[in-house]
């Protein structure tokens, strides 16, 4: 009497597994519309999901990229001579932070100049109104603020330029659309949980007799609710079988008309593999966690197993 | 081997179902269970496959007390019990052979072995040419023959009923009665709640009376002692 038997508990048999499975498909076809609207929405749910992380990711590489590019010009003052010169030069280099440090004189600066803005410019040849310059670079992009500000305190330092305030809105920008997303993302993955973890539900109440009677003679409780959150699984990945497939169509046009107009430039899309199969294995993760976490949520209230 | 020490037993809405009830119930017997609706009878049949929970008393199954089992571990007691309703609780969509091999197939029963004893019992309860048939095909006789044959299907040592015959004529009770006489007398203890006065007297067993809570009589062989 009274038989505890752990060992019964341990592994669930195969056999067993593959009854699970079958019942749960077929409580899928048998709740027709239910299972419909909950694929549906994690349909819909999935696909916004996935074109969002699709943007989020290019604009944070984009950002990357840019950030990359970022130099600080330094205005060597006029009254440095050429030694002087080549003091900066060390002690720029020597700064923490510095990756590089190029130093153009102010006759090559114009020659840029005239390069950009056409030959009027050829004029100040007599009476060049331009600066020495060092561009500097900063290892991390982030430590550029605290390099530039390094630099200013130097002397012969007439003054230094950066992308200041550049990089802080494009940072803001980024954050401000992580977190609109986000929010329309998590109130969307709520409304799917929501309607898988109703038709769960259905099929909870329509198997009311025959749980009741498992329970009786004695299923486990693990017995009892497998079928359950295998049927909510299912539901997650039919959900998202769309989605992947239109987010590796779509971005494969992306790059498509993107790659050969972006080549040369300062910034590029990410590359078409790994990333769409990456964000297709995010999709289907998503699918499969909220179909799982649907059911459970209704398990929990109707079962009490 | 079923022992119950004060069992007292209050719903959440008010009700004391059980009010301190002692009783004692050896391997084997036969019991009757009789007393008015809402006396207890349903609640005391419950305590003993842990349906519901004493709120304080013990419930003791061969010196455990099941009302300290954890809930994981109730599955594994409730293999050794075998129970029986007034409305069969078959499954609609199977069959005969279905239902009953249903039982073993939930505690993952080899396939082999679940073949075999579902012809045993079926054969046992005079079924077995019906196998292939669905519940609705089936008198209410019929129907209860098959929920009692999955009670019994692995082989539990208490089996408990819950006004098996309320639901049968007269001659189709007697056939459950004799099925039940049949089982016990293998050894399995069987608890049975009944309002059926005319078996009670007949079929004598230990009677035990519940009213308000508590045993008001408890005899060996007694009568049934109700007027309805």
């Amino acid at each position: 009497m009274c038989a505890t038997q752990p060992e019964v508990i341990t592994a669930m048999k195969i056999r067993t597994f593959g009854r699970h499975i079958k019942e749960s498909l077929k409580s899928l076809g048998r709740n027709g519309w239910m299972t419909f609207a909950s694929v549906s929405a994690v349909t819909v749910t999935l696909l916004l999901v996935g074109v969002f992380v699709m943007i989020m990711m290019n604009l944070n590489k984009v950002a990357d990229d840019l950030e990359n590019d970022v130099e600080i010009k330094v205005f060597v003052s006029l009254d440095a001579g050429e030694e002087e010169v080549a003091g900066l030069e060390e002690e720029i280099s020597g700064l923490d932070g510095v990756e590089s440090a190029d130093f153009s004189t102010k006759e090559e600066e114009l020659t840029d100049l005239v390069l950009d803005f056409g030959e009027e410019l050829s004029l100040f040849e007599q009476s060049n109104p331009l600066f020495d310059v060092f561009y500097v670079k900063a290892t991390e992009p982030q430590q550029t603020e605290t390099v530039a500000k390094e630099i200013a305190q130097l002397e012969y330092i007439e003054d230094v330029e950066y992308g200041e305030g550049k990089i802080e809105k494009l940072f803001n920008f980024l954050n401000a659309g992580r977190n609109v997303g986000l929010v329309l993302i998590l109130a969307l993955l709520f409304t799917a949980m929501f309607l898988i973890s109703n038709t769960i539900r259905i099929t909870i109440v329509a198997r009311r007799t025959e749980i009741e009677i498992m329970k009786l003679v004695g299923a486990t409780n693990w017995f009892v609710r497998v079928p359950f959150i295998l049927e909510g699984m299912w539901l997650g990945i039919l959900g998202s079988i769309i989605p992947i497939g239109l987010v590796v169509l779509l971005y494969q046009k992306i790059t498509e008309f993107a790659q050969p107009r972006l080549s040369g430039e300062l910034f590029q899309l990410l590359e078409f593999s790994p990333f769409i199969y990456q964000v297709s294995a995010l999709i289907l993760a998503m699918g499969v966690f909220i179909g799982i976490w649907g059911s459970f949520m209704s398990i929990r209230k109707f079962l009490r197993v | 081997m079923i022992q119950m020490k004060n069992v007292y037993k209050k719903y959440p809405n008010g009700i004391v179902a059980l009010n301190g009830l002692n009783v004692e119930i050896d391997q084997g017997e036969f019991v009757y269970i009789v007393g008015p609706s809402g006396a207890g009878k349903s609640t005391f049949i419950k305590m003993m496959y842990r349906e519901e929970r004493p709120s304080s008393g013990q419930m003791l199954i061969n010196g455990k007390d099941i009302a300290k089992l954890k809930n994981r571990k109730v599955p594994f007691l409730r293999r050794d019990i075998g129970v029986v309703f007034q409305d069969f609780k078959l499954l609609p969509r199977l069959n005969v052979y279905e239902n009953v091999a249903f039982a073993l197939e939930v505690i993952e029963e080899k396939p082999q072995v679940i073949k075999e004893r579902v012809m045993e019992v079926l054969d046992m309860v005079g079924l077995k040419h019906k196998a292939k048939m669905f519940p609705r095909e089936l008198s209410g006789g019929e129907q209860q023959r098959v929920s009692i044959a999955r009670s019994i299907v692995n082989t539990p040592k208490i089996m408990i009923a819950d006004e098996p015959t309320g639901n049968l004529d007269p001659d189709t009770s007697w056939d459950i009665m004799n099925l039940f006489e049949q089982i016990n007398s293998t050894g399995t203890t069987i608890i049975m709640a009944t309002h059926n006065r005319e078996i009670v007297n007949k079929l004598r067993h230990r009677v035990i009376a519940i009213e308000g809570g508590l045993i008001v009589r408890d005899a060996a062989g007694g009568d049934y002692g109700y007027e309805d």
